[in-house]
């Protein structure tokens, strides 16, 4: 593995074990429902601090199920991965088309500069390259 | 995460909608231009907005027991500046007001001021501050995104503190509160952030130098440097 794709793997390594150990040391354990949502925690702190307060507004669409609304989580992020993987893949393939391009043209351009000092040096060739 | 929908007042709701609207017309302003000048910019900019559309459609545990997702802001305000976020921003907001029940259409604005317009604007702040005293690229984009993460979620305690304060110790008890409940949480969530911004811009860096240059990202001096070693092109 190149230098480049060990500092890759170590960053990825690095993300992956900061949102497992949560889990591993189990610091959700003191509570009643671990790992909820920060959203939903707040939710509860504005029922304690004014217990009067009503949302005054509902969504105008709410996933029928947990499932329902896990899926369009994972439709999100797809998406978006999708995009992100579509741009690199481009990029990648755009840089490999011209490097083996450069690499063809300085092939043939080697292989004219032969075919010149062979015929003596004749001006043609270099007015055809220009 | 977001303020659900309807948890706040209507006055609030509306004062942080019109807060937010100035920037998000200036965002549009500024991507269409974008757009028009550098329409090579278009996949770089989608790039950018799917980063926050992944990024904030992960939650993620994290020490205090509870789960926070990331923004994804850091990057897009980095690279193309904070006022193309805040219309970044908000289409994903949207996209999770409609469909997921996540945030809210009457919280959309205070949503946006504190993801799209105060992230974005922080994260670029501390970048751009850290590049002039010459710290490496790498330490000062992650500390951006760190800095766009975090400020978030602590923009979304002070609205909702400002709305809700404690009966008792008033606005800086309830700030406490909610604090204890997002920013905390989202520590370990901006270093992630911060992490994956590094791993993206590193990916970058390989892959499209050219256009980190003409955005300023990577300085044109110091690839003609490390290119060629003659100075000659350094008032460029």
């Amino acid at each position: 593995m190149s230098r480049n794709a060990k500092i890759n793997t170590l960053l990825l390594l690095a993300v992956a074990a900061l949102a497992v150990l949560p889990l591993a040391l189990g610091l959700g354990d003191h509570k009643k429902e671990p790992f909820t949502g920060s959203d939903a925690q707040a939710e509860n702190a504005v029922t304690e601090l004014d217990p009067e307060y009503e949302p005054w507004f509902s969504p105008l669409y709410e996933p029928p199920s947990g499932e329902v609304e896990s899926a369009l989580f994972a439709l999100q992020a797809a998406v978006g991965a999708g995009v992100l993987a579509y741009y690199f893949g481009l990029r990648r393939g755009r840089r490999q088309g011209e490097e083996r391009a450069a690499a063809r043209a300085t092939a043939r351009g080697e292989a004219r500069a032969e075919a010149h000092d062979a015929q003596g040096g004749s001006g043609r060739s270099e007015a055809e390259e220009s | 995460m977001h303020i659900a929908e309807g948890f706040l007042p209507p006055a609030h709701a509306i004062a942080w909608s019109v807060a937010s609207a100035p920037f998000v017309v200036q965002g549009v302003r500024s991507l269409t231009r974008e757009v028009r000048e550098h329409p090579e910019s278009t996949l770089l900019l989608g790039a950018s907005g799917a980063f926050t559309f992944v990024l904030s459609a992960l939650k993620i545990p994290s020490v205090t027991g509870s789960c926070s997702h990331p923004t994804g802001t850091g990057l897009g305000a980095i690279l193309f500046r904070p006022p193309i976020m805040a219309v970044l921003g908000t289409i994903t907001l949207l996209f999770q007001a409609l469909l997921l029940a996540h945030g809210g259409l009457t919280t959309l604005g205070a949503n946006v001021f504190s993801l799209a317009v105060v992230g974005p604007w922080a994260g670029y702040g501390t970048y751009r501050l850290l590049k002039r005293y010459e710290v490496p690229l790498m330490v000062a984009v992650f500390c951006g995104a760190f800095v766009a993460d975090l400020s978030t979620y602590c923009v979304t305690s002070v609205q909702l503190a400002l709305a809700f304060p404690d009966p008792g110790t008033g606005f800086l008890g309830a700030l406490a509160k909610f604090g204890s409940i997002f920013a905390v949480t989202q520590i370990p969530l901006a270093v992630s952030e911060g992490l994956l911004t590094v791993l993206v811009m590193r990916l970058l860096k390989q892959s499209s130098k050219g256009e980190l240059v003409r955005l300023g990202v990577l300085s044109k001096r110091k690839q003609q440097q490390s290119a060629t070693e003659v100075g000659t092109g350094a008032g460029a």
